[in-house]
């Protein structure tokens, strides 16, 4: 090992000419962003496996994080911050913004980068060369549809759409509020900004699965490392050493105390400068591991075999879910037909670009801190109680958000980062690496279960039976969540009359299994939608035909007994895809018969699932005000992360305001000027906290209607520091710098609270446990190639009921986006802990991947939501997987049980169907 | 003595190479995924400074590809249709960002099983010149490469090119990858082939070589020899012919699924050298 010492590069930089006298070997990634302060060059892998970091090196892209700077010296160099020239966005970045191409935007400089290189040598480029040119970008917010329009566009040069959201806000495709921040690389994530003097920190976590460990005296180790401020250990936690996002389960340790629990977990965590930090190893800390025998999977879990999880648990039963309607072995009994089968699931991980990222700092007997999450106002809790503080010396200030997808709604960096700017009072920063990401995060449950459905003689269901374990791995996170939510969504969106449903969350000493898009259900479509097609086949009907014949409709009652009034779109879904379905289905026949290896096929997927929490209060608070400059600023404390919140929130809340969207500025979710409005999950942001927003604006409306003593229909408008307010008397200005401000500076202040009515469940888990539910169908057209298994998706067309698309262009984002998730759950995604720990090895879709999306929009009004919306987050994954599943079925004659499809699994599926000779 | 080096000519570099053992860096797309996360501190030569090196030289007796020729040059430069399989392979390792990045040398001398060059550049006959400061040596790519990311390059040596024979006329390459998804893919298994044909399509000559079924990529000798002299339409494969592949389990396929793909993918190869 030797020191090396800095060397002076020139090169060029976005036109400027730069010398610089760094470390050549430096990531250019790392200079880029810490040493010339450029941070719209993101990192997220450090391995060229995402491509977030793509920048131009002699007109060509590439990655500034394979990138030695000594390899740069006399090299022009672009970076996202030089597409800009005078500040005008470049028709590439209008075309971006324009067509909703950045949601949450961490991939968006290094998409940018690699289009631009493509559209520099060739202005008009072929679709096939869009897809070659973004190939070795990752995203995963958008299914990449909207990317690659928006690229097409810039090269045809058609950017220039004008939106007027002068009268109406609600239903335009608004552009983002943050857009702008996000196209121009100058939106600030977890990882871009930290207090100058900040000390970093990295944990040391475990690399066994389940072990003992002990090591040297922190102090003898500091003596040794004089880089190092600080070894924390759990003798330091001044709180509760444990967090959990249940009030009363707390199990997981901020900081293992002897023992370990699963891979990856955090046992010490160092603190000093970046470089000691980073190279210190087991050895200089005498950590010693005793590995001890391990539960992997479902079956050890239950076994009695092994020392349990957690002591307290026994059996590793962590929870049970349960549902009962009606008699399902009468229901059976009564059965024409009936359908039942085995379905495995994977580990999969959310895949955000992003990785956990953020300081902490204490300022007075207070901490600011700074991180990525879709939870503030819980992490302000679950902060102070492992501190031991009160949550209102807590500050969360969220960074925007590289993607969340449920994987940011658990503690990560958080309790470590505010533990030690606590102790040392000096700031504090953290980056994971995208391994320690991998390792230490939560993961989608794997799903061990048993399905059975039966029909009447008419082809309609008469009862469904669903028995699921959910592997939740070491510590509870979202397992109970999930084993409750499943039963009550796991017949699919169908009336059936009797229904038994029984899961369990099994600890396991495996990676924590939490929240992703969907909470288990996804998992369970894939079952009840092979189901739904093996009785359709045994009834001699066309599955979508036997869909329609059975999904729920207005004045049905679901599997909890809960009436449906309104917004309940399925069977216009279903009707809406008819003719796809019928000519798809038709081509794929015809294609068969000429193609004896090739073959195509189509299938359905279904889903409903409920808006918020699970039959319990799970309000939000908004609030909107007017400064004496007649500045309107929303506090909108849903976090955006990506899924457009914090623009559809302004969007609500101009329309029942009745002042132009365009005019509004917003905070996002800092917990000491927002309200909470709860935790962006459970697809409930729209809905929810979009209704207090709406009341919000209504409430604002009505202080300035009584005010102004004008007609409840004025026309308002802001005119400098005047807000006039025109009905048929005429005209009442109000002078906003004549009113007193109040604390915050506004001087007007309207605030909007929807708690979502829902009823506690009885002991078979009956009532009412959502206010609305959200629909959908998709159907897909795949493509196998019998003889290697390997399938090619080659169309879906999605109808989602959304009760109001509140703005289009984001609605359909979130679908392209879930379909891109649902097709990487059936098709390649499988965590393995210790292989899978990079982007290279854990396979997500690629832009090559996706297949052509047609997206209808069903509008069925739900009377609760703002202007009749509800969500569409987690709707837009759960039908994909099981409508590809099912297309090769239909393609092939297989079924398969064990998702993902790989093409191993594929191929021995097919051999061992015998219907091919493979 | 720097860590860190980048001389601007080969002489130099072989003169670091010989005072202490270097790692040697170009494109860079194999050295700083291995070492995430941890901070940089070894002795590192850097040849990309070299620039004599990047490029494709035709002599009489070779086509000399230099040590720090890129994927992207292979795919835009003008080649003999036996490097077709080469060029495949170019377009899919990695994004465009490594194609411009990464060299066809680094590839072979990283030397892991899933090298997307090997398998073509077996086809292909190539071999590797080795340079030190006093010596030069040639070696043939088989015998380069002794196993899962080993060679026998010595500490002081580089490879400064890697030398292909020139084609015989009336031959074609061909490439097949079979990977998970479509870009950014790492080989379950692939193959490389060089089919030299007269103008009915008879075999005259056949090269082919599979990747990521062992530590290195391996030459099917037995179906080289026996489909010479066959109509590249009729060519059967047979167990006999792939026994020597080892292919086992990990987390991209199994070694099942593996073994039973490899007849489909060489049948593929071969039959999509020319446009049937």
């Amino acid at each position: 090992m030797s020191i090396i010492e800095n060397t002076s590069i020139s090169f060029v930089l976005n036109n400027i000419p730069q010398r610089l006298s760094v470390n050549p070997l430096s990531r250019f990634s790392d200079i880029l962003r810490d040493h010339l302060g450029l941070t719209g060059t993101k990192v997220g892998c450090d391995a060229g496996d995402c491509g977030a970091c793509t920048i131009q090196i002699n007109g060509e892209q590439r990655y500034a994080c394979l990138t030695a700077t000594g390899q740069l010296e006399g090299c022009d160099v672009r970076t996202v911050e030089g597409l800009s020239t005078n500040g005008s966005i470049s028709s590439l970045q209008k075309a971006f913004l324009e067509e909703g191409a950045a949601q949450c935007g961490i991939c968006t400089p290094g998409m940018l980068m690699a289009a631009q290189s493509l559209l520099d040598k060739n202005p008009n480029p072929k679709k096939q060369q869009i897809l070659d040119a973004l190939g070795g970008v990752l995203c995963r917010c958008t299914g990449y549809t909207k990317i690659v329009q928006a690229v097409i566009k810039a090269g045809k040069g058609l950017s220039n759409k004008q939106i007027d959201n002068s009268i109406s806000s609600v239903g335009t495709r608004m552009e983002k509020v943050d857009g702008i921040k996000k196209i121009k690389g100058k939106e600030i994530f977890g990882a871009d900004v930290s207090p100058k003097n900040s000390l970093w920190l990295k944990a040391i976590r475990s690399p066994h699965f389940r072990a003992k460990f002990s090591h040297d005296d922190p102090d003898i180790i500091l003596q040794r490392f004089p880089g190092i401020k600080k070894i924390l250990t759990e003798k330091d936690i001044t709180g509760n050493n444990g967090f959990g996002i249940y009030p009363d389960i707390k199990d997981q340790p901020v900081l293992a105390k002897g023992h370990v629990r699963y891979r990856g977990e955090a046992v010490v965590a160092l603190v000093g400068e970046k470089e000691t930090v980073e190279s210190l190893n087991d050895e200089d800390l005498g950590l010693k591991w005793e590995p001890l025998e391990a539960i992997r999977g479902w079956d050890a879990a239950l076994s009695g075999k092994f020392e349990p999880v957690q002591s307290e648990i026994p059996d590793n039963i962590l929870a049970e879910g349960y549902l009962k309607k009606n008699d399902v072995k009468k229901g059976f009994e009564e059965s024409f037909k009936t359908a039942e089968g085995h379905w495995i699931t994977s580990a999969v991980e959310h895949g955000y670009i992003e990785p956990e990222a953020g300081y902490a700092e204490k300022v007075g007997q207070r901490l600011n801190i700074f991180v990525c999450t879709q939870t503030p106002y819980m992490d302000q809790a679950e902060i102070a109680q492992v501190l031991g503080i009160n949550a209102n010396q807590i500050r969360i200030i969220p960074s925007a958000v590289g993607g969340g997808f449920g994987g940011k709604l658990d503690l990560s960096l958080q309790p470590l980062i505010a533990l030690a700017a606590w102790i040392l009072d000096r700031p504090v920063r953290c980056i994971y690496s995208r391994p320690e990401s991998l390792a230490s995060t939560t993961k989608r449950h794997p799903v061990r279960a048993f399905a059975k459905a039966g029909c009447n003689s008419e082809g309609k269901l008469t009862a469904f039976e669903y028995h699921g374990d959910f592997n939740t791995g070491a510590y509870a996170s979202w397992g109970p969540t999930v084993a409750d939510r499943v039963p009550i969504h796991c017949t699919g969106p169908y009336f059936v009359p009797n229904v038994l449903s029984k899961t369990r969350a099994l600890l396991t000493n495996e990676s924590p299994s939490g929240a992703f898009r969907g909470f288990g259900t996804p998992q369970a479509a894939i079952a009840h939608e092979a189901l739904m097609d093996i009785l359709a086949e045994k009834m001699g009907m066309d599955p979508l035909d036997f869909r329609i014949n059975n999904a729920i409709r207005k004045g049905d009652k679901t599997n909890t007994g809960q009436l449906l009034e309104y917004s309940v779109g399925q069977v216009e879904c279903l009707e809406s895809l008819k003719n796809s379905w019928i000519e798809w289905r038709k081509k794929s026949l015809l294609y068969n018969t000429k193609n004896r290896t090739l073959k195509q096929g189509v299938g359905c997927g279904c889903v409903w699932y409920g808006c918020g929490n699970t039959a319990m209060s799970n309000p939000s608070t908004m609030r909107v005000g007017i400064n004496h400059n007649g500045k309107i600023t929303l506090y909108n404390g849903a976090v955006d992360i990506g899924q457009g919140a914090n623009t559809i929130m302004i969007q609500i809340c101009a329309e029942s305001l009745g002042l132009p969207a365009t005019q509004f500025e917003f905070v996002m979710s800092d917990t000491d000027l927002t309200a909470d409005a709860g935790k962006t999950s459970a697809s409930r942001q729209t809905f929810v906290s979009g209704k207090a927003a709406q009341l919000a604006g209504e409430n604002l409306r009505a202080q300035i209607i009584h005010l102004a003593e004008a007609s409840e229909n004025a026309f308002l408008r802001i005119e400098e520091n005047k807000l006039i307010v025109k009905d048929d008397s005429g005209e009442h200005s109000l002078i906003l710098s004549d009113i007193l401000p109040k604390s915050n500076g506004d001087v007007l202040i309207g605030e909007g609270t929807f708690d979502p009515p829902t009823t506690p469940l009885d002991e078979n888990r009956q009532g009412d446990p959502y206010a609305t539910y959200g629909f959908g169908a998709q159907i897909a057209l795949v493509e196998v190639d019998t003889l290697l298994g390997t399938t090619k998706v080659i169309k879906i067309a999605a109808a989602h009921d959304v009760g109001k698309a509140i703005n289009p262009t984001q609605v359909e984002g979130q679908i392209q986006g879930g379909i891109a998730q649902g097709l990487g759950l059936a098709l390649m995604e499988e965590y393995i802990q210790e292989y899978s720990e990079n982007f290279h090895d854990y396979l997500m879709p690629t832009v090559g991947d996706m297949p052509d999306i047609d997206i209808i929009l069903i509008e069925d009004h739900e009377p609760l939501g703002p202007y009749g919306a509800k969500g569409i987050g987690e709707h837009a994954l759960i039908p994909t997987a099981p409508a590809i599943i099912g297309a090769i079925k239909d393609a092939t004659g297989i079924s398969i049980h064990h998702v993902p499809a790989t093409p191993d699994r594929v191929l021995k599926a097919l051999h061992d169907s015998k219907l091919y000779n493979v | 003595m720097s860590a860190y080096v980048r001389p601007d000519n080969l002489e130099e570099a072989l003169e670091f190479l010989s005072e202490q053992p270097r790692i040697l860096l170009s494109g860079g797309t194999d050295f700083f995924p291995a070492r995430v996360g941890k901070p940089i501190k070894e002795n590192v030569l850097d040849i990309t400074g070299i620039t004599s090196l990047r490029s494709i030289e035709m002599t009489s007796e070779y086509i000399k590809i230099g040590a720090l020729t890129t994927w992207s040059d292979i795919v835009q430069s003008k080649l003999p249709p036996a490097f077709n399989g080469l060029k495949k392979a170019a377009i899919t390792i990695g994004g465009i960002q490594t194609q411009n990045a990464a060299t066809i040398c680094g590839n072979i001398c990283n030397a892991s099983p899933a090298a997307d060059s090997v398998p073509n550049l077996m086809a292909l006959d190539a071999r590797v010149k080795l340079q030190s400061l006093n010596e030069s040596r040639i070696l043939n790519l088989e015998d380069f490469l002794i196993g899962n990311r080993k060679t026998l390059r010595k500490p002081n040596e580089l490879v400064s090119e890697i030398l292909i024979p020139h084609p015989k006329e009336s031959s074609y390459g061909n490439f097949e990858k079979l990977g998970a998804r479509a870009y950014l893919v790492i080989s379950i298994v692939m193959v490389g082939a060089v089919v030299e044909l007269d103008k009915k399509q008879t075999v005259l000559n056949l090269k082919i070589a599979v990747g990521s079924c062992s530590p290195v990529a391996k030459r099917l000798k037995l179906l080289e020899k026996e489909a010479v002299g066959q109509k590249i339409k009729t060519i059967r494969i047979e167990p006999k012919h792939i026994d020597s592949l080892k292919p086992i389990d990990d987390i991209r396929a199994t070694a099942n699924y593996r073994a039973k793909i490899i007849p489909e993918l060489l049948k593929r190869v071969i039959k999509g050298v020319v446009k049937l």
